[in-house]
């Protein structure tokens, strides 16, 4: 059998720069998952309340976010705006925001699927009690309604985990991007290097995703 | 007489332009328990959701004691504290368990201690059978308990007035009894109630006084003895026939 070139890995810091790689699409993606959970949570409630200015502006946005490949909104941030507007966003940064208004938009019309499907009943009794409208949503319909969330946001926080590998298109060194720098530097010594490195790779991101999916598989049998 | 705690004056609501509720006018004074009957949709539950302002009003004016009750006023969170409601659907918080659905509202609504608040429930909950039920969900218990919860909830928060919205009508008909022989036993203790009911038999034992609603008008407003015994109106006649059931042609088998 012919080697699969997991021996790359061993030399010099490779493997500790891949792992590296991989903080930094994890560091990416865990800030744009903080901002995301939190516009998402607030933009949902304040859509879910029939605003129909806010509703419409927030229909334009997602729709638009739906419609747009990751990459082209990638580009667009960073190199588009780049010139546009004279700035200089660095890559993780153009990241960022692209995620986070990924994350928000999705995540906020998760939110308002959740708070919407909570009876409008519930609100009325949470009121008779005399609790105040933000009481009412803080003790009654969000811990009700991010019950109903939890599997639909995991999937959004493991999808965004993963499309994180999109972001060496501008230039972002992460984990892809240093398994390409190993393989080229191998090119000669071990010529198939790319399936191990590539392998080892997968199974990273699988190691980071799969905890994540056991927590929401847990959490709902708890909550269920 | 003593202030009414609760005072209805010339209420009428619509929905889409429809009279839902025309001219209600009504007292309710210290420890009196009123039944509102009346054919469905004759208007009963909107009036008790108007008394809570869950509904908007179109003209007409509602108060409990000297104070006005009205749809998206500042004092309105806490007006309803001191109005109780039960719903025919319990509408216990699915996430809390029964203890927690029971103290969340005076805990944070009225800022009473928490172990005071706790003292009272448990009291609340041995006197409906409950006691073991503290920690339970809401989903492990059956509809007649969660009602009796329900109830426990409303009672926590010291209510001038309770309000029950056909209480029973969603219940088996074995755990109607448990339910009302608790509103029986609130009654005994005079507290102010409005009770909407299909139940006649359990109207006539609580009520001081039964109101007839139908077509969002009160058409009579007397003592269960009155209406139960020598109807007034054709109206009364025709409602209490409408529980009444009869064979017009049986013979029996030879």
């Amino acid at each position: 059998m012919q080697s699969l070139g997991l021996e790359v890995l061993f030399k010099g810091k490779n493997f500790a720069r891949l792992l590296g790689g991989l903080w930094a699409a994890l560091k990416i993606s865990l800030i744009s998952i903080a901002i995301s959970m939190v516009l998402g949570i607030l933009l949902g409630i304040l859509v879910g309340r029939k605003n129909r200015i806010a509703g419409a502006v927030m229909r334009c946005y997602l729709e638009f976010i739906h419609i747009m490949p990751q990459m082209v909104l990638l580009f667009l941030v960073f190199f588009g705006t780049a010139k546009a507007f004279g700035w200089n966003l660095s890559g993780e940064v153009s990241s960022i925001i692209v995620f986070s208004l990924w994350g928000t938009a999705e995540m906020s019309d998760l939110v308002r699927g959740a708070v919407t499907s909570i009876p409008v009943i519930q609100h009325e009794s949470a009121m008779a009690l005399g609790l105040s409208r933000v009481q009412v949503y803080r003790y009654v319909i969000l811990p009700q309604a991010i019950r109903r969330l939890i599997p639909q946001s995991i999937n959004l926080i493991t999808r965004m985990i993963k499309t994180t590998s999109l972001v060496l298109m501008i230039g972002v060194v992460e984990i892809l991007k240093v398994a390409q720098q190993i393989i080229e530097a191998n090119r000669k010594s071990s010529p198939n290097a790319a399936f191990g490195v590539y392998l080892t790779v997968f199974l990273l991101y699988f190691l980071l995703c799969w905890p994540v999916s056991l927590l929401a598989k847990r959490l709902e049998k708890r909550w269920g | 007489m003593a202030e009414p705690v609760l005072t209805i004056e010339h209420l009428t609501k619509k929905y889409d332009g429809q009279h839902v509720l025309s001219d209600v006018s009504l007292q309710v004074h210290k420890g009196e328990v009123i039944v509102i009957v009346g054919p469905s949709g004759s208007g009963k539950s909107t009036l008790l959701r108007c008394i809570n302002a869950l509904e908007e009003i179109q003209s007409g004016e509602i108060r409990l004691g000297d104070r006005q009750i009205s749809a998206g006023a500042k004092d309105l969170p806490e007006i309803r504290q001191k109005i109780g409601m039960v719903f025919q659907s319990y509408e216990l918080f699915p996430h809390l368990t029964v203890m927690n659905n029971i103290l969340l509202a005076p805990t944070k609504a009225q800022h009473r201690a928490k172990e005071e608040v706790k003292t009272e429930a448990m009291t609340l909950l041995t006197r409906v059978g409950l006691a073991d039920k503290a920690d339970s969900y809401p989903r492990q218990l059956s509809g007649g308990q969660k009602q009796r919860a329900a109830i426990v909830r409303a009672l926590c928060m010291h209510p001038e007035i309770l309000l029950f919205d056909e209480v029973t009508a969603a219940l088996d008909p074995e755990m109607v009894r448990e339910v009302l022989e608790v509103i029986l036993q609130l009654a005994d203790q005079k507290k102010t109630m409005l009770i909407v009911t299909h139940e006649m038999q359990f109207a006539r034992a609580v009520a001081d006084r039964i109101i007839l609603l139908d077509e969002g008008k009160i058409q009579d407003d007397t003592t269960p003895e009155e209406f139960f015994e020598h109807p007034k109106t054709d109206l009364a006649r025709r409602f209490l026939q409408s529980f009444e059931y009869a064979r017009t042609n049986r013979t029996i088998p030879q």
